[in-house]
């Protein structure tokens, strides 16, 4: 047959000019023969300019003596140290501020991002100020104002601001106390990490118990209401001790809290427990309104703000006890309490019987400088600052675009299956959302390591700082410093999509 | 046919149930809707008496108006310093441009605005003359005006520009390059030609993956080693090269979006009209691949001319590096003077990026024609 005839000749006759696989390989040819070219004539370059300045290649330099000053190092530091151990300084400072901005950044942007989606009106626009303003105005600019004109502004040493906690801060940077563990912590640290795998150990259990047989075990519901009570009463009696500083006739009599805790913690064992919640809810809005509104406006009187805490913490009680009584009974309930004293409770005890002791060197002004504590240079408060509310915009912004992804009908879903508010959100909605924040995250994560460096300009020791700064200054070696830094952000950034390409595979929506 | 069961007139629409329309349901609606909501407005609002008027007092309300003095702004409880502003100007502006040559910038941003204005109009007609004119001929305009030496100008060397000009010029200057660049590579990641795709892939990777501050460095320190001895290459062109490279790479990656969210059928259909490779790309597949991502590349563009910023760091006087050093002139010297600066620098920084973010997300509306699936 004729079409048959065809099978065996030859395809027409065409150019090879035409033909795809050639020009495939033609292209290829030309672009790699033109990048060689470009790199060939580059390193020839390179080496003609480098034997011009009679300068040597290698990385030899690095076990060199630096013989200059780090401002701040993680390690001892001193002139005498090398190159690599300049390298390492930088490197260390760059993860530091990295890891304290990403903590703070995504506390903020997480509570930014939520806000932004409120139904509140008034808290939903805050948010969107606050994105929109520091989302458009360059991070360099933000660090200098934060250093130059906010740290650099600060009152000279004798005149230091005091904050809470022994904390001052003053032209030098931000001084707080350094804690002195002696030789039996470490015990009570030990007992910190077997406790809280314990107290995982004893949630996952307890869940997979009421998974099983639709209820906890009763020896975790007998343990979660003793627990209930202990932490009520010790929550209860930290929120009245302080409430009575604001009472001037309790002040005098520290006994009366510990009654008042003794009393609530006995009622939380009874059908009065959502009263008994009620009223400590009362005591801790109280009191944390009370302190923050007399630190905002000094002006006002104390009364007026005694009262506003007053009435704003009786509409907390209120808030809880509606919560409380629509609840399930305790049985029903996941032992949070059970499992929070167990991670504390233990490490607690440790420390109580092995008398380990954590002292706390107080920062203590003398004549001229303060004593003690450990200093944290204005470089770093001012980089770690800037980062952390610059992110935190972006931040947000993924959060946001993450819960607004989650299709409605998961709502209405969860809604028509009766879970509640908070398990709808916990169970169905932030698991779902999860999966669309996170890799957005991890590259926000590996911005906030990359704008790092900009605390060269500020003079922060970071690893641009250190070492594309200082160090290519005085070795002359550009290629091999730059190479170096590049490198190391370049294995960050491998890192990163390695894991974002894990977690991608991990939680990739499985479909029909 | 009558029936009397068919109404023949409408019926008046009823009110809207009381308590949901009007000020006082929006109000309850918004702000007090639960005991918990009403705590948080209350919080918030307390949060504003705090943070509001001390900013409104330093902008405004203590502010030392142009025309003031710097004994003024020198005095106990003044605000922002704006006299200090309006003083330096110029300074911010063009840097250390001549004084007499000030006519130069001022045409370029005439020509610029001129030119930019109809192109971001979708409706404006002449759009491919138009973006000739913006992309090619008026940079090569600009360059010859700023720069002199033709037509009995004087020179002025790039060492003189400075201020809003430097950064205006390095942003325009890495959109106008970063986008040819950035296609190519886009395309290139997407080749099936495994020398080209992994040559792509670097490239964008290594440029993605470090720091502006040090591709700038080794813009400026790196560059002269690489050119053939004795050739001197200028500082800001330097910082050019390296800008460009950095953003070409994000701006790869944003294509490469609008690139694969483009269905199949898209390049067979042009494959089956027996269109090559690149009549494929340029009819069929780039003006849609485009259409799709113009917000992206938008907000690559605010990215980019925020970090315009960076290059003070290599000794450029860009407007960020102008506000800084201007902020130790002790003629102004006044406790005020570098926050003044530091806000004046943001308010121009944050008027550009919010315009572009506004013009992107109002393009993602009007492009949004129904082209999801």
């Amino acid at each position: 047959m004729a079409v048959q005839d065809n099978i065996g000749s030859s395809a027409p006759r065409t150019s090879l000019l035409n033909d795809p696989v050639f020009r495939g390989i033609l292209y290829q040819i030309i672009v790699g023969g033109l990048v060689v070219a470009f790199f060939y004539w580059i390193v020839v370059n390179t080496a003609q300019n480098l034997a011009a300045q009679n300068k040597t290649t290698g990385f030899d330099f690095l076990f060199r003596t630096a013989g200059f000053d780090i401002s701040f190092t993680l390690f001892p530091w001193s002139r005498t140290s090398f190159y690599w151990q300049a390298f390492l300084a930088g490197l260390l400072n760059t993860l530091l501020v990295a890891v304290i901005g990403i903590f703070f950044a995504t506390l903020l942007g997480f509570t930014l991002g939520i806000a932004r989606l409120s139904s509140n009106w008034l808290i939903a626009r805050v948010a969107t100020v606050y994105i929109e303003t520091i989302r458009n105005i360059p991070l360099l600019l933000q660090l200098f104002f934060w250093y130059f004109a906010v740290l650099k502004a600060m009152p000279a040493v004798r005149n230091s601001f005091e904050l809470p906690l022994d904390v001052f801060i003053n032209q030098r940077g931000l001084m707080v106390p350094r804690p002195m563990p002696d030789g039996e912590f470490i015990w009570v640290l030990l007992a910190i990490a077997i406790s809280v795998i314990a107290a995982i150990a004893v949630g996952i259990w307890a869940t997979r118990e009421r998974t099983a047989t639709g209820r906890y075990p009763a020896l975790v519901v007998q343990a979660a209401k003793i627990a209930d009570a202990v932490v009520t009463f010790l929550v209860a009696a930290l929120a009245f001790t302080l409430l009575s500083q604001f009472v001037p006739v309790l002040a005098n009599s520290p006994a009366i809290a510990w009654v008042v805790a003794l009393v609530a913690a006995v009622a939380s064992l009874t059908r009065f427990a959502p009263y008994s919640r009620a009223v400590v809810a009362f005591a801790i809005t109280f009191v944390i309104l009370a302190s923050l509104l007399r630190a905002m406006f000094p002006g006002w009187p104390p009364f007026v703000i005694d009262l506003g805490a007053a009435v704003a913490g009786l509409v907390m009680g209120w808030i809880s006890l509606e919560g409380t009584l629509r609840r399930p009974p305790s049985e029903g309930r996941f032992p949070l309490a059970l499992l929070i004293l167990i991670a504390v409770g233990i490490p607690a005890v440790v420390y109580v019987v092995t008398g380990a002791q954590l002292a706390f060197e107080l920062p203590v002004l003398e004549r001229f400088n303060f004593r003690g504590g450990v200093q944290l240079p204005p470089e770093l408060v001012a980089l770690v600052f800037g980062l952390t509310i610059y992110t935190a915009a972006f931040i947000a912004e993924n959060v946001r675009g993450g819960i607004r992804s989650v299709n409605k009908g998961q709502t209405e879903a969860a809604q028509s299956l009766g879970l509640k508010e908070g398990d709808r959100l916990r169970l169905v909605i932030v698991p779902q959302a999860m999966r669309v924040i996170v890799p957005p995250l991890t590259s926000q994560y590996l911005n906030l390591t990359k704008n790092s460096s900009l605390g060269a300009a500020i003079g922060y020791p970071e690893l641009v700082n250190v070492f594309t700064g200082t160090t290519l200054n005085q070795t002359g070696k550009a290629i091999e410093v730059i190479a170096l830094t590049m490198a190391v952000y370049l294995t960050f950034s491998l890192l990163t999509s390695a894991f974002m390409n894990w977690y991608n595979g991990r939680v990739a929506m499985v479909e029909r | 046919m009558e029936h009397a069961y068919v109404r023949d007139t409408m019926v008046d629409a009823r009110q809207p149930p009381r308590g949901t329309e009007g000020p006082i349901a929006w109000l309850r609606r918004s702000l007090f809707a639960s005991p918990s909501d009403t705590l948080l407005t209350i919080l918030g609002m307390l949060f504003l008496l705090w943070a509001v008027p001390p900013i409104y007092n330093f902008l405004i309300g203590h502010a030392v108006m142009p025309g003031g003095t710097v004994e003024q702004c020198r005095a106990e409880g003044a605000g922002a310093c704006w006299a200090y502003i309006y003083a330096r100007f110029n300074f911010f502006i063009y840097g250390f441009y001549p004084i007499d040559q000030y006519w130069r910038p001022n045409i370029v941003f005439v020509l610029g605005a001129a030119l930019i204005v109809p192109l971001l109009m979708p409706s404006a007609p002449f759009k491919r003359i138009n973006a000739v004119l913006f992309f090619v001929v008026f940079p090569i305009v600009a360059f010859y005006l700023l720069n002199g030496g033709v037509f009995g100008m004087t020179h002025v060397p790039t060492e003189q520009w400075g201020g809003l000009l430097v950064t205006l010029i390095i942003s325009l200057v890495g959109i106008i390059c970063s986008i040819p660049i950035g296609i190519l590579l886009a395309l290139g990641r997407q080749s099936k030609l495994p020398i080209i795709k992994t040559l792509s892939v670097m490239f964008i990777e290594l440029w993605r993956a470090v720091p502006l501050i040090t591709v700038l460095f080794m813009a400026s320190i790196m560059l002269p080693l690489f050119m053939p001895t004795g050739t001197t290459v200028d500082k800001l062109l330097r910082a050019l090269v390296g800008v460009t490279l950095f953003s070409s790479a994000y701006l790869a990656e944003t294509v490469r979006g609008g690139l694969q969210a483009l269905p199949r059928g898209q390049y067979e259909a042009g494959a089956s009209l027996g269109l090559g490779y690149w009549k494929r790309t340029y009819f069929i597949i780039l003006p849609q691949a485009l259409k799709h991502v113009i917000p992206g590349i938008v907000n690559n563009f605010i990215a980019l001319f925020k970090d315009t910023s960076l290059v003070s760091i290599v000794g450029i006087f860009d407007l960020l590096n102008t506000v800084q050093s201007a902020s130790s002139d002790i003629n102004w010297s006044s406790p005020t003077q570098a926050v003044t600066g530091y806000v004046f620098a943001a308010a121009v920084f944050w008027v550009f990026c919010f315009a572009m973010s506004r013009y992107s997300l109002w393009m993602e509306r009007r492009l949004d024609t129904g082209h999801k699936r």
